[in-house]
């Protein structure tokens, strides 16, 4: 963003301001979760930069924490990781077959309340997480999936299925119909139609909100103490624990890996919404 | 020459308007059938559990339920001087079963809460009519009386009157600090009781106040996502998609760290001169700490939709505004700004919502003065079990989110929300 060399003096302060704003921005945004990493390496029991760390003494770095986390005694990270994944993957299966055929059906010309529907399918997304849980909390007491992991699946399919509606469906907006009726005309049945031109030409969008849900329901918290037994605890659950009552830096370890998984999360995400564009002509 | 004008038939004989009619009809159903599946489940396992929370919180069937004899008696009483015998016998008959089914220590919390004192007074007749003391061939009004003089006041009979209708409102009444006066009227609790009413003013200045933070920091750097060359803008859209993918709790952990009173932030201040080192200021478990992290954690709220507006808007319309004569602060203002109102709409309206419903960061960070009324209505579904009042707070904030939700569909559309 060079400036043209006759800018006036008081927009040339003006530019720089704005530039040390956004930069301000972006380091707020961005700085605290760097915070994390050096602090998962501490050598001692507090969530503090020691001396040592500040003159990168080799000493003052550890594994101890990673350590504590995958061998501790008593730790409950593994049980929590095991829990937390098969609820994800299920609710993000579970998410991603409900909200796509609803986003089919929603993307359809012929779908009648189109605008009521689509507001009652994203509400989980809008309402506050803790009357959704106080909500579902009841009707799983009731029906007796009350700290189940079944219940916990169902409760996070809720949650999830909005995301998977709205990528689905903005995949579908520019989706070429006449390539379906091609097909049908061609003789293909409509299932056929579906696993063989549809899918394929809306993946990205069905992967991109499944990545979305799955996100959703690893993070998810605020239900899960509602429902949850000691059984069905997942990180989330024994991260809220552990920042509420023993800050151990074995939380930073777990924190540390959360970080990493995210990225890898961003990246798959950002890589398929590029290739969903491509594969729908939108060129930016 | 034909003057009727003939129908155009399909190939089956059947007029083509029926057919088109049918066919419409058809894909209308096939379309529904595919939303059906998701609809019904959210109708079964959200929406009615949500519609069930209002039974629940205007529910007082307990004591309707308790007392069936007395209020059938209490029909035809005036409510002003001691009720007649009959009264007092239908109670003491109602009382006699709860004494055999050990419930009658329900019945005496339920009323002390209607009127201080029949606690003692329940336990008392208990008593009585576990050692068999009341006799029922004698007059039962004169005998309970003598149990304890208050059972011969009026207003303590009255109090068991109020509490005959099944429904209540008085836990959407307890939610905005007011409750139902001995007469009947609506009254206010004492000045310095009033928890509920800080509760939800500081929820709304709190998510005011983000949403204003969010939008002066997102303006700004949607601005320069959107208009620096595609290359470097990727590169910092990492920066604020990074923090959205990230999990709530650790973005949640890492202020804590920061915010603590030897952390980082304490620690630069130090370093500047801002504060002396034995007086580093309390930045978390206060009002500040529930500022901070939630401006940080809702940002990408607000830059995600202004971005996608301002990338539609045209560099050349402010080259045309500044070759018009405007200085390039008009032209902003002028010009640009006004185009983006679409998107400043959908941000702050998204950030509202998002921010009058926080629960985990500001029980973590927020201390006591600053949570939010999601954080009461937590504590008193797990803490005092009162899910009746829980209930009634979580539809009061569900109304209010609901109409903010109904004006940003009506302003942006759901269908338009983007996600990353």
């Amino acid at each position: 963003m060079a400036l043209p060399s006759y800018t006036e003096t008081r927009y040339r302060i003006w530019h720089y301001f704005y530039i040390a704003i956004c930069t301000f921005v972006f380091f707020f945004l961005i700085a605290p979760l760097f915070v994390i990493f050096p602090l998962s390496f501490n050598a001692e029991e507090f969530l503090v930069f020691s001396e040592g760390m500040k003159k990168l003494d080799p000493d003052a770095f550890s594994f101890r924490w990673y350590h504590e986390m995958v061998y501790g005694t008593k730790n409950p990270w593994g049980l929590a990781a095991k829990n937390s994944f098969i609820i994800a993957i299920f609710a993000t299966i579970g998410s991603i077959i409900l909200g796509t055929l609803a986003a089919l059906g929603l993307s359809s010309r012929h779908m009648p309340y189109k605008g009521l529907i689509m507001a009652v399918l994203i509400s989980p997304m809008i309402v506050p997480l803790i009357i959704s849980g106080v909500a579902i909390f009841f009707f799983m007491a009731k029906v007796g999936l009350a700290a189940t992991h079944t219940g916990i699946i169902l409760a996070h399919i809720i949650l999830g299925t909005p995301f998977v509606v709205i990528t689905v469906t903005a995949t579908l907006s520019g989706f070429d119909h006449s390539v379906t009726r091609a097909a049908s005309s061609l003789g293909s049945n409509p299932v056929n139609t579906f696993m063989k031109i549809t899918l394929p030409l809306i993946l990205p969008g069905v992967i991109s909100g499944g990545l979305f849900a799955f996100v959703t329901s690893f993070d998810e918290v605020v239900v899960v103490l509602f429902l949850a037994g000691l059984e069905n605890t997942t990180i989330p659950v024994q991260m809220w624990t552990g920042l509420r009552e023993q800050l151990s830096p074995t939380i930073l370890a777990v924190a540390t890996c959360l970080i990493v998984l995210s990225t890898l999360i961003l990246v798959s995400a950002e890589l398929l919404r590029r290739r969903s564009e491509r594969l729908r002509g939108i060129n930016r | 020459m034909s003057s009727e004008t003939k129908q155009i038939l399909t190939t089956d004989g059947i007029p083509l308007e029926v057919s088109l009619k049918k066919a419409e009809k058809k894909n209308k159903i096939k379309a529904f059938l595919l939303v059906a599946p998701l609809l019904l489940f959210l109708f079964i396992t959200y929406v009615f559990p949500i519609g069930e929370m209002f039974t629940r919180s205007v529910d007082d069937k307990m004591i309707t339920n308790m007392l069936p004899k007395t209020f059938k008696a209490m029909e035809n009483w005036d409510g002003k001087e001691l009720p007649s015998e009959e009264v007092f016998a239908g109670f003491y008959y109602d009382f006699k079963v709860l004494v055999e089914n050990q419930t009658q220590g329900k019945l005496g919390q339920r009323l002390n809460k209607e009127k201080n004192g029949f606690n003692s007074i329940t336990k008392k007749l208990m008593r009585q009519i576990k050692r068999n003391k009341i006799d029922e061939s004698q007059s039962i009004k004169e005998q309970i009386m003598k149990v304890h003089k208050r059972w011969g006041t009026v207003e303590y009979w009255q109090a068991i009157k109020r509490t005959a209708p099944p429904y209540t409102m008085a836990k959407y009444l307890k939610g905005m600090d007011m409750y139902f006066a001995a007469d009947g009227s609506i009254a206010q609790v004492d000045e310095d009781r009033r928890i509920h009413r800080i509760l939800w003013l500081r929820t709304l200045e709190i998510a005011l106040f983000v949403t204003i933070f969010c939008f002066l920091m997102g303006y700004p750097i949607a601005h320069l996502l959107a208009t620096l060359p595609m290359k470097y803008s990727n590169l910092l859209m990492i920066c604020v998609l990074l923090p959205f993918w990230t999990s709530l709790l650790v973005r949640t952990a890492s202020w804590m760290i920061l915010l603590q009173q030897q952390g980082l932030v304490n620690d630069f201040f130090v370093m500047i001169g801002l504060v002396a080192d034995n007086n580093r200021p309390e930045m978390m478990y206060n009002k500040v700490g529930t500022y901070v992290a939630m401006t940080q954690i809702l940002l990408p709220f607000m830059v995600l939709p202004l971005y996608s507006v301002m990338k539609t808007i045209s560099p050349s319309l402010m080259r045309a505004g500044k070759s018009l004569g405007g200085t390039p602060f008009i032209a902003f203002w002028k010009v640009y700004f006004p185009l983006t109102i679409p998107g400043i709409g959908a941000g702050c309206l998204l950030v509202f919502i998002l921010a009058i419903g926080y629960y985990i960061t500001p029980a973590l960070v927020g201390g006591a003065s600053g949570t939010l009324i999601s954080n009461q209505i937590a504590y008193h579904m797990k803490s005092t079990l009162d899910w009746s009042f829980a209930s009634a707070m979580g539809l009061m904030l569900l109304s209010g989110v609901l109409v903010i939700y109904w004006i940003y569909n009506k302003l942006v559309g759901v269908d338009n929300i983007k996600l990353g």
